[in-house]
């Protein structure tokens, strides 16, 4: 039999694929939330016409900001529920397939400990933001032309609203936060939880909580000192820029300040989170080789 | 080159030693039972031949090492484990899709052919198929599977008569249709006997019996000793005894055919009889002690 070689590369992909089908929340969920967004859009669209001729009245900063907010609420949401599904989906990854015993049907594959975890971190990684942003987009250009359609029919002019929802500029920031910051920044998180993931004789949500918990209790008896909870908070919160700027946590997406995802791609937090992310990831690796079925 | 080859395998859990120093020896070409009873090691030494599990000792599957090397391996060897393992959220057509898309040995039209016969449809989601159902789905695959080496640990647990008679018949026709190597563990030994060519008995983490079917032929007969002659054929040393009707059936080892053909009847004994008497024989030795 001619022995046709497989690339590592298309074994990735065929485990990506393979994540996608047996967790369709990955893209379920931001497309329920994007309709559920919608939908809210929607029914307050009576009132646009009147809310767009009050806000004509504005000075232009705060017209711009009030004609952009639903767009920047629609982001913040979606990037939530991105958040929410990677941690859920980083903490069952490894764990689920020992619970249920398919390991060892996918053990008897000729795909490595390796490229399986990998195609796993490459779901909060990269494909949710992707999918995250995908449906972001989407939703904003709905909303932008749906408004358009009521004011037209309302006999108003759209202009205001594409002089200020600047979509490829909303757009662009809002792939750049998705990609580093819910992909790269928070890569540490997602490793950990993976770690956990292959780790866990069960309940691995817990056994990821409780040994940083265990950390900072500690220290906080130990020492008196809170560093390690600080250090994680200021983590999960923001880069460090972000949260000095106007208190506001890395979350809030404020499209008028200058953007700081420059700032975070050179910032030491950035490339340490991801040095502990390989260490975690590689833990993950050699778990998965070594703990079988549950 | 052996396709397994073992020297002082041992594997244990804590304190509890599962494999006690096995030595190993398959050959190409061969379909070898590993048989014994609940707990006798079986799994343990299958799960470190398939790369599932570390282990002390020397052990090279296709000249390679399979705890470090099981993705690579993975190529050449198919195993199932005793239970269903296959997710149950998976579409049949997806199962057929991701083996295709990373097993380069995949035969994808002849798993389609092969479960063409059962009443699987691709639609249809592991989590609705019978046991049975998902055991030839299961089978299906692995059988398309050009695989050096199939390892099959209890594959049939589980299942009803039917389904069992099948599964080893398509085993035995898979076989003779292209000279794989078999590694089947199992504890039933009737249903398995008819297909093999040699035979491991396992108890207690050791290999107590490894012989060829041949082998055993030659060596092993059974006698159907009438009672009036039974002291006699005990002075022989029997290596089991049971009774049948009117007769005792006495098992010797490497005794001369002819000489015990003057106390009865002379067999070959079924490696379930043969089993049966290797492990009674053992049972009555004190733990520990066993060779």
């Amino acid at each position: 039999m001619s022995d046709v070689e497989i690339s590592a590369a298309r074994r990735l992909y065929w485990s990506v694929r393979r994540e996608l089908w047996e967790n369709r929340s990955i893209y379920l969920a931001p497309l329920a939330v994007a309709c559920i967004v919608l939908v809210g859009f929607f029914i307050g669209l009576f009132a646009l016409p009147a809310r767009t001729r009050a806000a004509l009245a504005l000075s232009a900063p705060e017209l711009r900001e009030t004609i952009q907010q639903p767009y920047v609420i629609a982001a913040i949401v979606l990037m939530a529920v991105d958040l929410l599904v990677a941690l859920f989906y980083c903490a069952d990854a490894l764990y689920g397939e020992r619970r249920d015993r398919s390991v060892l049907f996918w053990k008897s594959l000729p795909v490595s400990d390796l490229t399986a975890v990998l195609a796993k971190a490459t779901i909060p990684l990269l494909v949710l933001p992707l999918v995250t942003f995908l449906a972001t987009v989407a939703t904003q250009v709905i909303m932008l032309v749906v408004s358009s359609a009521v004011l037209a029919a309302n006999g108003m002019s759209s202009s205001v609203l594409w002089a200020h929802v600047a979509l490829v500029e909303i757009a662009r920031i809002n792939f750049g936060h998705l990609v580093v910051f819910h992909g790269f920044w928070y890569a540490p998180f997602y490793a950990w939880l993976l770690l956990a993931s292959a780790w866990a004789p069960r309940l691995p949500f817990l056994w990821a909580v409780l040994p940083p918990l265990a950390v900072g209790i500690i220290e906080r008896i130990a020492s008196g000192t809170t560093h390690f909870a600080t250090l994680l908070q200021q983590h999960f919160f923001g880069g460090p820029d972000m949260s000095s700027e106007a208190g506001s946590p890395g979350m809030t997406m404020d499209m008028l300040a200058p953007h700081p995802i420059g700032h975070l791609l050179i910032s030491p937090g950035l490339w340490i989170g991801l040095a502990v992310s390989a260490v975690f990831f590689f833990g993950a690796v050699r778990l998965r080789r070594a703990r079988g079925a549950i | 080159m052996a396709y397994i080859e073992a020297r002082g395998l041992r594997k244990t859990y804590g304190a509890t030693v599962a494999v006690d120093g096995i030595d190993l020896h398959v050959e190409k070409g061969r379909i070898v039972g590993l048989i014994g009873p609940n707990g006798a090691g079986k799994t343990s030494a299958l799960n470190a031949i398939v790369g599932l599990t570390s282990f002390a000792g020397d052990l090279r599957v296709l000249g390679r090492d399979p705890w470090t090397e099981r993705a690579t391996l993975a190529r050449d060897i198919c195993f199932i484990t005793d239970v269903a393992v296959l997710p149950r959220w998976i579409r049949v057509s997806q199962a057929l899709d991701f083996v295709a898309g990373v097993h380069p040995r995949f035969d994808r039209v002849r798993a389609e052919a092969l479960l063409a016969t059962t009443g699987i449809r691709a639609r249809s989601k592991v989590r609705d198929l019978s046991k049975g159902m998902v055991t030839q789905l299961h089978l299906a695959i692995v059988m398309a599977i050009d695989a050096r080496l199939l390892v099959l640990d209890e594959p049939t647990l589980g299942l009803d008569l039917l389904y069992r008679k099948r599964f080893y018949d398509t085993l035995l026709a898979d076989y003779l249709e292209r000279s794989r190597t078999v590694l089947v563990a199992t504890h039933q030994v009737e249903e398995v006997q008819h297909v093999l060519t040699d035979v491991l008995f396992m108890d207690r983490g050791r290999i107590v019996l490894s012989r060829s079917i041949e082998d055993i032929e030659a060596r092993y007969h059974e006698v159907l000793v009438h009672p009036d002659r039974l002291a006699t054929a005990r002075a022989l040393n029997p290596i089991a005894e049971r009774q049948g009707v009117g007769r005792s059936v006495l098992i010797f080892e490497g005794v001369d055919p002819q000489q015990v053909a003057a106390l009865g009847e002379v067999r070959t004994p079924s490696v379930a009889d043969l089993f049966v008497g290797v492990m009674s024989g053992r049972a009555a030795q004190p733990q520990g002690v066993a060779q």
